[in-house]
């Protein structure tokens, strides 16, 4: 029976107490948990919630400060990952450790120990991906294969090994409709056998239908235990988010006219796992903030790559600037033309860690703040510009000349912000503007986006921060597989509407795991 | 038919320290490093290999010294890149210039000075063979030994779980260090037996090809061997190949007006270098290939985060 | 248990302190080495050091030594910082020198101001057309520049071996491979008189200059070097990674293309198959102790010429070996790598982590 305390009436794994800190962070805050003997337990959260630091202690990549773990009931404390494999622990990390060139089978030999690796192997692996319904291909390389397969791979790498309990980070992140269905089918298998699964996720709809109880962090807290069956996805939410969202109501100033125009962008990806751009098309006016919501990998990278333009659009009316057709123009043409853009990567793309703030500052506004005449860089300008963006948005650092990467994360964020801002574009595009920045900071940045907007720029928000883009956008679009959806005002949406887009799905899941319609093609 | 089995011959005798140099490199770069000492590793594994070899009158204790000397000055180069986290192609660099220099100062009580010849090897009944028995069973021990050397490191790297290891780590070190794999450690003796390979390719130069000792005497063969391996996609068995194919090449260069060939012989010696660019070009132009083939953490350097 | 840890940004004063302490490490290893080798090793360091400085025909010989490290070496700065790395300047060098030459051969006796510019606008052009082979190669054919242009050094000292014994041959000089000595108007005047120096340490001086204004101050400059350190950034910045890897390529190549024909119409006054003596090497190691910065540079390269010019007294006054410098040299570029570390990281003594034994009760 699922979800049972077993014969001695003992948990599988219990968690009292954990905590753990960084410095500046209380990762997790007396975190306690119990998961049965063949119970889907998910843990749910948001980014920064604790998720990661928490299984990172279950596997024995972390020590916690404080708190006690135990496993069938003794003692239990990992004091490295192959420990916690030997006490019947698996974990399918979010980010996958596998070597491209190398085929299914070199891989998960790779994966397990030395004593498992040997007889025959190959056929083990034949048998369990069989059993699990995760058909593998032992001699293909894992660098021609799909997400989902690779997926795969990992886990009957875990299953080699007849864990007793799995963690699967943020597992269907990657997955089409199909995989995740097939995953599913797996997971309640193991569960069935007697494997126990801690499932973390951030998607309300899949909880409901595949786990049996969810322990819910948030801020580094327990903030509830419960079965998910008996939740409503608002409910759920709510508990995850803390409190009902409502779209923080702003006075709006006027909106004018388009200044972006997205025509249909079909763009294939240059990233090996990338996603292709499909028939991305949107407008953005004056005075107003669209927030392009997803999950990570669905093409916000591509799509932030066309709009700054580094990669010329094979047709150039494709993207089309006050009216300008600048699909094949560069950066520098565009911000010419008043487009200002951030990307997601702070350090190495938006900024170059080991130059000071000055240089970083001619780095994007040397056109529209006049940094260079004759050919030759005005340090004095740029000086003075660089003292203007740290003293207008509050950037803490040693001083201008200091490199960027001295500054904190925060910090930087500010900065680079700062310094698009203030070159007064027409359009800005922003993608992730406060991951990895303080309350503060990111509070700050807000503001400085809503005025922008309220002094007439058009400006786009591209975040998987769902609260952020609720807070200040004034529609929200949501971006899967490569397609951005229709926008909707923001005091329209709810946060399951957004959640299911998010999935790539625009009905729920029932909750035997057939499939429904979906709303987006394959890739 | 003289001539073509002496030219055979001369194609092996200059192809064999090529074919040391070239597969030492490979093991090495398998795991994610780039040496651009090899130039510097043949020369030192030279001069010592020569320099031991007149001292003590043994060839088998010459050959042990350049192989351990190479295997040190790998060691040097590894320490640098490894630990100290250097630049590896400057670190590279570094070795062949100080190899360079430090062979030739070495190398100057051994100028002009010249060894005896080494040995060939004679296997009873088959080197009597006409044609082929010179052809194909009267070499030197080294010889054999760089065609078995060839073989075992192929099986080495597709057939055994350290080779396996190897391959991992030069594919993506930070994954096979979270799996829990020393890529240090690895690197490190990958990184040596590179230095032991090139030290004995050049040995051969010394001891074997022209027993005597010339400053200088690489000629740049161990930049040659660098661009083997890229020619080989980093594959065994075409290392080997393509030594084969260079070392024809040099050879054509000598013989060409014994062929009968018109041309200066000053420009059949540029046709190496030459064909070693074509060569990288054509390696390097289908960008999805050269990706797949080319260990993807070639040249990174591996900075351990946990 | 000692650990590395990153630091938030590159230490300066690790940066400009290395070089010294490199210095200084080479200079002790050289008391070794001349202990070894049975030589007094306090006469060797001071006759390596401090001797050239002592005479001005010395102090005239280093300016000439110096001159072409320090030309080769500015443009390999510039080279290196944009990521881009030419190893064959010492194929650019003996292409310049050949194609100034031959322009100097042709025009043998004619007079003419003129002439000299010429001959050294040719040797600029031939480095030039050198290094734009690998250029090419890396943008077009994604092909790496350090073995095509490093094997396009044996392909130019080739050439010039067979220009040497046939085309550029002096018909009347014994059938010796060596070309005609140049005339008075395709020879470089003298800095200091009953010396060897010529202006091209001028033109070395202006150079420095120059790379630095280019560094520091311009545009292109600035492109270089965000192209070399964040490639994706420079993306970002609107710069064309084609445009940087052309134009490192083309200005190392003119200055060691000018090298080259400063060395054939200088000191050496014709062409000879000896002409190429690893100046472009060299100047590698000079542009790594200049830590990539012209005025490092030229310090550098003064520098390493003092220790050419001492060797070479060395060697004469205590049959020390020639190849002592060499190595010299090279373990410098070791030393000064060594401590590379330092300057992106801090060693701290760590404990080694405690297992969560201590979490459980």
């Amino acid at each position: 029976m699922r979800g049972t305390m077993g014969q001695t009436g003992a948990y599988l794994l219990e968690l009292e107490g954990l905590t753990k800190s960084f410095p500046g962070v209380l990762a997790n805050d007396s975190v306690s948990l119990q998961v049965g003997h063949g119970e889907i337990h998910a843990l749910l959260g948001e980014n920064g919630a604790g998720k990661s630091t928490l299984v990172k202690m279950i596997y024995g990549v972390l020590h916690a400060d404080s708190g006690v773990m135990r496993l069938r009931g003794t003692p239990y404390h990992p004091a490295s990952p192959s420990v916690a494999r030997a006490s019947g622990l698996g974990m399918v990390f979010q980010h996958f450790l596998l070597f491209d060139a190398l085929s299914v089978i070199e891989n998960i030999e790779l994966g397990i120990s030395p004593e498992l690796a040997k007889g025959d192997l190959r056929s083990r692996i034949i048998e369990v991906s069989e059993n699990y319904g995760l058909r593998l291909d032992p001699d293909r390389l894992v660098g021609e294969l799909s997400v989902g397969q690779r997926q795969r791979v990992e886990i009957v790498r875990c299953l080699l090994q007849k864990p007793q309990l799995i963690i699967m980070d943020e597992p269907t992140s990657v997955l089409t409709p199909q995989e995740v269905d097939v995953l599913f089918d797996t997971l309640r298998q193991l569960a069935a056998e007697g494997c126990s699964i801690l499932y973390i996720s951030h998607k309300l709809e899949e909880i409901r239908a595949l786990c049996d109880r969810a322990t819910i962090l948030r801020g580094g807290k327990v903030v509830a235990a419960c079965t998910p069956a008996e939740e409503t996805a608002k409910s759920l939410a709510e508990m995850m988010i803390g409190d009902v969202v409502v779209p923080a109501s702003r006075t709006q100033g006027a909106i004018g006219d388009v200044r972006l125009r997205l025509n249909a962008i079909n763009q294939p990806s240059t990233h090996q796992f990338g996603v292709s751009l499909r028939d991305v098309s949107i407008f953005v006016r004056g005075g107003e903030i669209v927030g392009i919501a997803g999950v990570a990998g669905n093409g916000q990278e591509e799509l932030m790559e066309a709009l700054i333009g580094e990669r010329p659009l094979e047709n150039a009316d494709c993207i089309k600037l006050e009216g300008v057709s600048v699909g094949r123009k560069g950066p520098d043409e565009r911000r010419a033309l008043g487009m200002c853009t951030v990307p997601e990567e702070r350090l190495g793309h938006a900024a170059v860690p080991a130059m000071s703030l000055v240089e970083n500052s001619v780095l994007s506004a040397r056109i529209r703040r006049a940094l260079t005449r004759g050919g030759l860089i005005d340090f004095g300008r740029s000086g003075n510009f660089a003292e203007v963006i740290v003293s207008e948005f509050d950037v803490r650092t040693a001083g201008v000349e200091h490199a960027a990467g001295s500054l904190s994360g925060g910090n930087l964020q500010k900065f680079i912000m700062g310094r698009e801002i203030l070159q007064a574009p027409s359009v800005l595009v922003a993608s992730q503007p406060t991951w990895g920045v303080d309350a503060g900071a990111a509070a700050a940045i807000h503001k400085a986006l809503i005025q922008l907007a309220r002094d007439g720029a058009a400006v786009v928000i591209i975040s998987q921060d769902l609260d952020e883009l609720l807070t200040i956008s004034d529609r929200i679009a949501v971006i899967a597989n490569g397609r951005l959806s229709e926008p909707e005002d923001v005091a329209a949406v709810t946060i399951e509407s957004i959640g299911r887009k998010m999935g790539g799905q625009s009905a729920p899941l029932p909750s035997d795991g057939t499939q429904t319609e979906q709303a987006h093609a394959q890739n | 038919m003289d001539l073509v089995v002496s030219i055979a011959i001369g194609i092996i005798i200059a192809a064999t320290p090529l074919v040391f140099a070239a597969i030492g490199e490979l093991v090495v770069e398998k795991a994610g490093v780039l040496n651009l000492g090899v130039e510097g590793m043949m020369i030192i594994g030279a001069i010592s290999g020569f320099a031991v070899t007149i001292e003590t009158g043994s060839f088998l204790a010459g050959v042990i010294a350049a192989i351990l000397c190479g295997a040190l000055m790998a060691l040097l180069f590894a320490f640098m890149t490894q630990t100290l986290l250097a630049n590896q192609v400057a670190t590279g660099l570094a070795l062949t210039l100080f190899g360079l220099g430090l062979a030739a100062l070495i190398g100057q009580a051994y100028s002009g000075k010249s060894a005896p010849p080494f040995p060939k090897l004679a296997v009873p009944g088959l080197s009597d063979i006409p044609v082929l028995g010179r052809l194909l069973f009267s070499h030197d021990l080294l010889v054999y030994i760089s065609f078995a050397l060839v073989i075992g490191v192929a099986w080495f790297l597709s057939r055994t779980r350290e080779g396996l290891i190897v391959r991992a780590i030069g594919e993506n070190h930070d994954a096979a260090h979270a799996i829990g794999y020393s890529v240090v450690g690895y690197r490190y003796a990958a990184i040596a037996f590179g230095g032991a390979c090139a030290g004995l390719g050049g040995a051969y130069l010394s001891i074997v090809q022209t027993p005597l000792w010339v400053d200088n005497m690489t000629a740049g063969r161990g930049w040659i061997a660098l661009a083997l391996v890229v020619f080989a996609a980093w594959r065994p068995w075409r290392s080997l190949f393509g030594a084969y194919l260079f070392g024809g090449i040099t050879i054509m260069q000598l013989h060409s007006q014994a062929l009968g060939v018109q041309v200066e012989p000053q420009l059949l010696a540029m046709l190496p270098y030459l064909a070693t660019i074509l060569v990288l070009v054509i390696i390097s132009y289908d960008r999805t290939r050269a990706r797949l083939n080319a260990p993807a953490s070639l040249g990174l350097t591996f900075y351990a985060t946990t | 248990m000692l650990r590395i840890e990153p630091r938030k940004e590159p230490s300066r004063l690790i940066l400009y302190a290395t070089p010294f302490i490199a210095v200084a490490l080479t200079i002790l290893s050289g008391f070794v080495l001349f202990s070894i080798l049975d030589k007094d090793p306090v006469q060797a360091t001071l006759l390596i050091f401090f001797k050239p400085l002592t005479s001005l025909y010395s102090i005239s010989e280093m300016i000439v030594k110096a001159t072409p490290l320090i030309l080769i070496g500015v443009g390999l700065a510039l080279c290196f910082q944009a990521n881009v790395w030419n190893i064959g300047a010492e194929g650019q060098f003996t292409m310049g020198a050949i194609c100034g030459g031959a322009v100097a051969l042709a025009l043998h006796g004619v007079p003419g101001f003129w002439v000299l510019p010429l001959v050294c606008a040719a040797g600029i052009a031939g480095g030039m057309i050198w290094a734009a082979i690998p250029a090419l190669l890396r943008t077009r054919f994604n092909t790496n520049e350090i073995l095509t242009s490093l094997m396009l050094v044996y392909v130019a000292t080739l050439t010039l071996n067979v220009l040497m014994h046939g085309a550029l041959r002096d018909p009347q000089g014994h059938n010796f491979p060596e070309s005609k000595l140049f005339h008075d108007a395709a020879t470089l005047p003298i800095l200091i008189s009953d010396t060897r120096a010529h202006i091209g340490f001028v033109f070395a001086l202006l150079f420095v200059v120059l790379g630095w204004i280019l560094l520091r101050w311009h545009v292109i400059g600035f492109q270089i070097k965000v192209s070399g350190q964040a490639p994706r950034a420079a993306r970002y910045a609107g710069f064309s990674s084609d445009r940087v890897v052309w134009f490192s390529l083309l200005v190392s190549g003119a200055l060691a293309g000018l090298a080259g024909i400063f060395e054939a119409a200088g000191p050496v006054g014709q062409l000879v198959p000896a002409l190429p003596v690893g100046y472009g090497f060299t100047a590698i190691i000079v542009a790594f102790l200049g830590r990539l910065h012209p005025v490092g540079v030229l310090l550098a390269g003064l520098l390493l010429a003092l220790t050419y010019i001492g060797g070479e007294g060395a060697q004469i006054a205590m049959k020390l070996p020639a190849a002592t410098t060499q190595v010299f040299q090279g373990m410098l570029l070791f030393y000064l790598l060594a401590m590379d570390i330092f300057v992106n990281y801090r060693i701290r003594m760590r404990r080694a982590a405690a297992a969560s034994g201590s979490a459980a009760q």
